[in-house]
């Protein structure tokens, strides 16, 4: 797949569609790949797998805004985030050249270890197995058992948006797990359960923004958080009620924008499953105004920003049982 | 100093005896992530895992914690001093990595003057080290000199074969070790023979480890303008998102911010971790030093790799820990950066 | 006297004198709870002033060691808590912690040398200190020359202090510069960096320069075409600090901290550190 992409990115490169490639950089370790932006000497070290999981999109805004046009490689689910930054007018569309790349499912490398997998020296995948060298031994996987949990929920194999779609011919990578299990789940226990259960996680959050500032939801010039003129900038938690409040406003933000990207989740050094937080909203948002897929459409109305006869009302938290 | 052993199975009991006297800190799995909690005897202990996901200088250096109070009344303010009462503690399986983090530490808390907020904990605490068992391809302490299978701490642990051995380093070790050496049995020289093996058996291990022979060849106060002046920190801060993950997640990241909270009662003032990688950590009325990215994350590399030992003898404020590695959003760390500037990249 | 020596927990002082100097600068006059002064100080050396709940954060000491009677702090309006401190009046208590620093070397290097001091805008603060320290111990200092300019004449922070003491004081040359003509104004009109080249001074002089940074920048270089060396110029820094003790890691540079390695510099230090401030 890496060889094909690179044969696509030269081609555009060569007759001048776009003039750089925003893709994934080779790391040390086979897993750790990083975002980075190719010229075409340097595409030697491009790589697309399973590991290639950053979200791409959110670069594009400071990308876009540069001179010339970028290459950017999207999975089906990065283009969802893509169009929403469109429709939130951050990204340049004209200064960015969509190649659609196939996706079977990103890999959790925290997956991997929790199977005490340590010491790994390389990892091939080799159809839907993984052949795992470490300085322990060879070791092979079932791909499915490690797959990334937001893929266990994909959205389809569709790119929402791309000027060009690089095919591989491999069959399609489907959701196993229906997406808001957990929140009905979350939704069935007693508040003091569901209580203990955040609690539970969000004691865990260091406050490092990686969550934030990794989400292409969360694209404002200065956050709030950062802002000291608004009274609530902090660095830390200073107690339980900052720990939570920083997570639920953050979701209130995205409400309505978030794609269900999972990288929030994806990034949180603390294992902290902030996705479920949004899934909420956009479980409500489903009920309450009808399905709505951020970023699938960018000619859609967004349903928080738009106002209809029949919407609920205020009510509704009381109908529901709130106080 | 005399060393000792107990089986596998009694540690519980270890661990309670201790616990007795004074609050007793080990890697407990809570919510899937394992960190250093208080131990009691429900607590789900993982001895095993190699590192905690943070690390352990919260117990020295909390995360927050609070200087002093003020009261404010008309013109007239007045201070009360309310730090977080110290009490004795234990910190048991401290890798090899955090233990010589604890030094990074000391140098710039116990430096004068004194920050006697840190000196109070590190007074109080006794550090139990673990040497280390199957290490992972992110672990490079050997290259900062830290032998894994020799960890340092007031007393060190070896696990072999269902056995903790215990030897006691240090004054502080030996008086722990005397409150808890009923339950233990003195340690021969078969015993000492099976330790020797096991260290043996984990240098080979590490010999093995792709980052072990990581080449720090350039990083030194004397290279410090080539180093900063260096082209390649653009590419490496490219992606960067500016977030603190690899800062709250380091062992030796030790800045600080001081802040004032006005609960209405009076004002507490506070300090918590703070990291270089955000956006306002030297933003001034009229701006900062640091516009972008590149040089935010250029200053916690150079930092750690050539300010920090141009100041300290060559000590540099990385241990090798290797959870930056496994931690970053994006996958950039120190290794990456080390390999891109120093060894044969090093001109 | 203090219980406790943690370096953070500040003493409280109170305000005696508030005294406006331009639109945007005030001078408090700062004193210890018992009408003593908080510290003793060496010339170019910063304190901690904090009003809790604000903020705090460090202030050139702008009275001169040699006044026992009090502290004095020159401070523009320039953010949230120079805002504040700029509403204060007379018995307003804040909270003062210090001395920090390195001052500058008035008892070593500076002695038996003749001194030129160059300052723009508020940056006369950390000189007014310096420059009164030399009046007071006249005779251990060859000439002094003061070159000092600001945007316009309101801007000229201790105008009536130059005028009067400054300027009538035998020994000492004032050289006042605004940056466009005024009304009222027939001194002398243009940048300091080029009035400081126009005044082509003698090159065996010690200079101190301090003022904004692209203002340092110009001057030094003048100085360096008129013949100076950077041994001979010495400036002073200004960056983020928190705890003002080189341990929160703010106003790290290179492997200096600018709060107790600075925040005076001999410029040819200035060469060796990254060029980041």
């Amino acid at each position: 797949m890496t060889e094909l992409i690179k044969a696509k990115v030269s081609e555009l490169l060569a007759n001048q569609t776009a003039d750089r490639v925003l893709g994934w950089k080779k790391g040390e370790f086979f897993y750790d790949e990083t975002p980075a932006v190719f010229q075409a000497e340097e595409l030697d070290d491009l790589v697309y797998d399973g590991f290639s999981a950053p979200n791409l999109s959110k670069y594009l805004i400071k990308e876009s805004k540069k001179e010339g046009k970028v290459i950017a490689l999207l999975k089906p689910c990065d283009t969802y985030s893509f169009n929403q930054l469109i429709m939130e007018h951050r990204i340049n569309r004209d200064n960015v050249y969509v190649v659609g790349v196939p996706c079977r499912g990103n890999l959790d490398i925290n997956k991997i270890r929790e199977k005490g997998i340590k010491g790994i020296q390389s990892i091939k995948e080799q159809g839907d197995e993984l052949i795992i060298e470490t300085i322990y031994g060879t070791k092979t996987l079932p791909r499915e058992e490690v797959i990334l949990d937001r893929c266990l929920c994909c959205k389809g194999s569709q790119h929402m948006v791309a000027d060009e779609v690089i095919e591989s011919g491999e069959p399609a990578w489907e959701a196993k797990a229906d997406r808001f299990e957990m929140v009905t789940k979350l939704e069935n226990m007693t508040s003091d359960e569901r209580f203990a259960f955040w609690r539970g996680e969000l004691s865990k959050c260091i406050r490092c923004n990686a969550c934030r500032n990794v989400c292409p939801a969360c694209s404002c010039l200065q956050c709030v958080f950062d802002d000291p003129a608004s009274k609530v900038q902090a660095k830390s938690n200073a107690d339980d009620f900052e720990e939570n409040m920083f997570h639920i406003i953050r979701a209130f933000h995205v409400a309505g924008r978030c794609t269900d990207c999972g990288e929030c989740s994806r990034v949180c050094p603390q294992g902290i499953p902030l996705h479920l937080l949004n899934r909420k909203f956009i479980k409500d948002i489903d009920t309450f105004y009808g399905e709505y897929q951020a970023g699938a459409d960018i000619e859609a109305k967004g349903p928080l920003t738009e106002f209809n006869k029949d919407d609920v009302e205020p009510s509704i938290v009381k109908e529901r049982g709130g106080k | 100093m005399m060393m000792y052993k107990i089986n596998v199975d009694r540690l519980p009991e270890l661990y309670a005896k201790m616990a007795e006297s004074r609050a007793l800190y080990l890697p407990i799995e809570k919510n899937d992530q394992v960190e250093f909690h208080p131990w009691n005897a429900d607590a789900c202990v993982r001895l095993d895992k190699l590192n905690t996901a943070k690390s352990a200088k919260d117990l020295f250096f909390p995360q927050t914690e609070n200087l002093m109070k003020f009261k404010m009344q008309g013109k007239n303010i007045s201070i009360e001093e309310n730090r977080d009462p110290v009490e004795p503690f234990v910190l048991f399986g401290v890798r090899a990595c955090d233990v010589r983090s604890f030094d990074v530490l000391d140098k710039v808390f116990l430096a004068d003057p004194v920050d006697t907020f840190y000196q109070s904990r590190r007074e109080n605490g006794v550090v139990i080290s673990m040497a280390c068992h199957e290490p992972e391809e992110t672990c490079f302490c050997h290259a900062f000199g830290i032998d894994a299978a020799d960890p340092a701490g007031d007393i060190s642990c070896w696990m072999v074969e269902g056995t903790l051995y215990w030897k006691p380093l240090t004054e502080k070790g030996q008086a722990l070790t005397e409150t808890v050496s009923a339950l233990m049995e003195q340690a021969g020289d078969q015993d000492q023979a099976k330790v020797e093996e096991s260290q043996k058996a984990l240098h080979a291990v590490m010999e093995k480890l792709p980052l072990y022979d990581l080449d720090l060849t350039g990083f030194d106060g004397d290279h410090l303008l080539e180093k900063f002046n260096s082209e390649k920190w653009a590419k490496l801060s490219e992606a960067c998102l500016g977030c603190g993950s690899c800062t709250f997640v380091c062992p030796t990241c030790q800045c600080y911010d001081i802040r004032d909270y006005d609960n209405g009662h009076g004002v507490q003032r506070y300090r918590c971790w703070d990291s270089c990688m955000y956006s306002d950590f030297t933003m001034m009325a009229h701006g900062t030093p640091r516009k972008t990215q590149l040089e935010k994350f250029r200053q916690r590399f150079m930092h750690k790799l050539v300010y920090f030992p141009s100041n300290n003898d060559g000590m540099y404020s990385c241990v090798g820990c290797g959870r930056c590695l496994t931690k970053c959003p994006i996958s950039m760390n120190i290794v990456k950066v080390i390999k891109a500037l120093g060894g044969e990249n090093h001109a | 006297m203090r219980e406790t020596m943690e370096a953070l927990i500040p003493t409280i002082g109170v305000v005696t004198d508030v005294r406006v100097d331009t639109p945007d600068v005030k001078t408090f006059r700062v004193n210890s709870l018992d009408g003593g002064i908080p510290f003793d100080h060496m010339p170019g050396q910063c304190a901690m002033l904090s009003i809790p709940g604000v903020g705090e954060a460090m202030f050139s000491i702008t009275s001169s060691p040699t006044n026992k009677e009090y502290k004095e702090f020159s401070i523009k309006k320039c953010g949230c808590l120079t805002d504040w401190l700029h509403q204060m009046e007379v018995g307003q208590q804040i909270t003062i912690r210090g001395p920090y620093g390195h001052a500058f070397p008035v008892d070593t290097e500076f002695v038996g040398k003749d001194l030129l001091f160059i300052a723009g805008g508020i940056g006369l603060a950390p000189l007014h200190s310096v420059i009164n320290y030399c009046r007071h111990y006249r005779d251990r200092y060859g000439s002094i020359d003061i070159v000092y300019g600001s945007r316009s004449k309101d801007d000229l922070v201790d105008y009536q202090e130059i005028l009067n003491e400054w300027c009538t004081e035998e020994g000492i040359n004032v050289y006042l510069t605004i940056d466009r003509p005024q009304e009222g104004w027939d001194g002398h009109v243009g940048f300091v960096p080029n009035y400081v080249k126009e005044l082509n001074f003698d090159v065996n002089k010690t200079a101190v320069i301090c003022g904004p940074p692209i203002m340092i920048k110009f001057t030094l270089a003048g100085l360096q075409e008129l013949g100076f060396e950077k041994t001979q110029v010495y400036t002073t820094m200004e960056l983020r600090m928190k705890c003002g003790i080189g341990k929160c890691g703010r106003c790290n540079i290179g492997d200096k901290y600018v709060c107790k390695d600075g925040p005076v510099f001999r410029c040819d230090q200035l060469d060796e550190l990254p060029n980041e401030y």
